[in-house]
C-alpha cells in the first residue's frame, strides 16, 4: 500500500523552455519534458546537474504548476548566494540548455483533491512554491473547500506570484490572502507588518468558515516551527499539520 | 549528460571518499520533518521494546539512562543530499537495549516507532553488532528537540530519515514492513552508497 508517488520515477531529460525573473532573487524554469508526467500539487523533482568530470550536484525543487496535460513544469527557484546549483540555475542556464530531472517525488506533502474541510496554507519566500501549485490546482479542479494562505516576505516585492496571489483572491470569495510584510510596511489592512507568530497564525485561521482539515507549511525550519505551534496552539490537530522544511 | 557550463562546487579535499554519489557536504545541521516538533519532556518519555505486539519492556529516563552508554562519532547522509561529516553522538547502542530486555533475535526485522506516530524499518543485521543506537547526546549536550531530542534512532550508515526522530520504541516484525516514507514512495532500505532513495532505485 502507498500513499502516492511511489511510481517509478526515472531521470529523463528537460529542455528549458523560458524563464522569468519573477523577484528580485526568484525566478521561474519553465521546462519541457521529454517523459511527460501527471504530478499532485505538493511533490517536487530532483534536478541533476553533472561537470564534465562526472562530479554530480543533486537538489530538490518542489512544482510550482498544477498537475495539468502540458509537457511543461514551472520550478520557482531562489537563488542563495552560497548554493552551488541555485547560482548555476540563475546565473548560467539558458533557454535551450537540457537538464536532468526525476520526478514527481513526495507521498505527503499532498493537495488533498477530495476535501470539504477549509484549508490552511502557510509560508515564507520560496515556501510559496509548492503552496502555490495546490492553489492553482484547487483553482483548476474548481474546489470550494475555504482556502486560506499565509505567506511571509521580507518586501512585497519579494513575494513570489504576488499579482496571481492577488487575483485569486479578489476572483475567489473562499480564498483569502495574508501577506506578513517583515520589513516595510504592508499595502493592505488585512496583511500583517511583522514576522509570524502564533497569534498571526490563529487570525488567519478565524477568516476560515470552519477549522481548517489540513494545514500545510513550507519555509525554513525556524519559520516552519513558530507556524506549526501557531496552529497547534490554535487548536488545530497535529496530525492534520504537514510539513516541509528547506533542506541543507 | 553533462550540464552545459556547470563545474559545480566539487567534493571537499580529501574527503570525496566519504561523500556517496548525489549528496554534498554540509557544515550546519540542516531539520527536515513531516509535522510540528514535538515536546517531550524527558519526565514523561517512555521507551518500550515489542516483539509483535507484544510490549516485552518499557524503559523511563531514568532507568534508560542508567544502560550502558555509548560514544560514536560517524558521517551522516540525508536523501535530500546532504551529508554532514564527523557527528558525535552518545546514547545506547541497539545491542544493550536487547540485552537489558533479555532478548535475542525473535524476528530479522524491526520497525521502530516514534511520539510523533512516524515509522521506520531497519532490518535487525543494521541495528545489532554495534551498528545503531538510540542517541541522546549530540555534539555532548542533550540532543535539541528540533533533533529529535529527546532521544532518536541513529543509523549512520542509512540516509538519514532511517534514524527516526523522538523515537519511543522498537518492535520486531515477522516480516520487513514499510514505515512512513518506505509507504510513500521512498526505498525499503535505503543504503546511500548504491542511492537507495526512491522505492525502484
Amino acid at each position: 500500500m502507498t500513499e502516492g508517488g511511489a511510481l517509478p520515477a526515472p531521470w529523463q531529460t528537460c529542455t528549458i523552455a523560458e524563464i522569468v525573473q519573477q523577484t528580485p532573487t526568484i525566478k521561474s524554469f519553465f521546462l519541457r519534458l521529454s517523459e511527460p508526467f501527471v504530478h499532485i500539487a505538493g511533490q517536487h523533482v530532483d534536478v541533476r546537474l553533472t561537470a564534465p568530470n562526472g562530479y554530480v550536484a543533486m537538489r530538490s525543487y518542489s512544482i510550482a504548476s498544477p498537475p495539468t496535460a502540458s509537457d511543461i513544469i514551472e520550478l520557482a527557484v531562489e537563488r542563495l548566494p552560497d548554493g552551488e546549483v541555485s547560482p548555476f540555475l540563475h546565473d548560467v542556464a539558458a533557454v535551450g540548455d537540457e537538464i536532468e530531472l526525476r520526478g514527481p517525488l513526495g507521498g505527503h506533502f499532498l493537495w488533498p483533491e477530495h476535501t470539504t474541510a477549509p484549508v490552511l496554507l502557510i509560508g515564507a519566500g520560496s515556501g510559496v512554491v509548492p503552496l502555490m501549485a495546490m492553489i492553482r490546482q484547487r483553482r483548476a479542479l474548481a474546489q470550494v473547500a475555504a482556502t486560506a494562505l499565509l505567506l511571509s516576505a521580507r518586501t512585497r516585492r519579494d513575494v513570489l506570484f504576488a499579482d496571481e496571489l492577488l487575483s485569486t483572491e479578489t476572483a475567489d470569495p473562499q480564498f483569502n490572502l495574508a501577506l506578513a510584510i517583515t520589513r516595510e510596511a504592508p499595502e493592505r489592512a488585512s496583511d500583517f507588518a511583522r514576522r509570524i507568530d502564533s497569534l498571526m497564525v490563529a487570525e488567519v485561521v478565524a477568516r476560515l468558515s470552519g477549522a481548517p482539515g489540513h494545514v500545510f507549511v513550507c519555509g525554513s525550519n525556524g519559520f516552519v516551527n513558530i507556524a506549526a505551534d501557531g496552529a497547534l496552539a490554535a487548536g488545530l490537530a497535529a496530525p492534520a499539520i504537514k510539513t516541509e522544511r528547506y533542506g541543507g | 549528460m553533462v550540464t552545459r557550463g556547470f563545474t559545480g562546487r566539487q567534493a571537499g579535499e580529501g574527503q570525496s571518499d566519504r561523500i556517496p554519489p548525489g549528496q554534498h557536504l554540509v557544515e550546519h545541521f540542516p531539520v527536515l520533518s513531516a509535522g510540528p516538533t514535538p515536546r517531550i519532556e524527558p519526565a514523561d518519555w517512555k521507551f518500550t521494546l515489542k516483539i509483535g505486539p507484544r510490549a516485552v519492556k518499557t524503559w523511563n529516563w531514568t532507568e534508560f539512562n542508567a544502560l550502558p552508554k555509548t560514544k560514536m562519532t560517524r558521517d551522516i547522509h540525508c536523501v535530500t543530499s546532504w551529508s554532514k561529516l564527523d557527528t558525535a553522538w552518545e546514547g545506547v547502542i541497539v545491542d544493550d537495549i536487547l540485552a537489558d530486555a533479555g532478548v535475542e533475535r525473535p524476528t530479522d526485522f524491526v520497525l521502530a516507532h516514534s511520539y510523533d506516530g512516524y515509522s521506520t524499518n531497519v532490518p535487525l543485521a543494521d541495528l545489532a553488532s554495534g551498528k545503531a543506537m538510540v542517541a541522546l547526546k549530540y555534539g555532548g549536550q542533550p540532543l535539541p528537540r528540533d533533533h529529535g531530542g529527546p532521544a532518536r534512532l541513529l543509523v549512520p550508515h542509512l540516509y538519514f530519515w532511517k534514524s527516526a526522530k523522538w523515537v519511543n520504541g522498537l518492535q520486531f516484525t515477522e516480516r520487513d514492513e514499510a514505515g512512513f516514507w518506505e509507504l510513500r514512495g521512498y526505498h525499503i532500505y535505503g543504503n546511500p552508497w548504491r542511492e537507495q532513495r526512491y522505492s525502484n532505485d
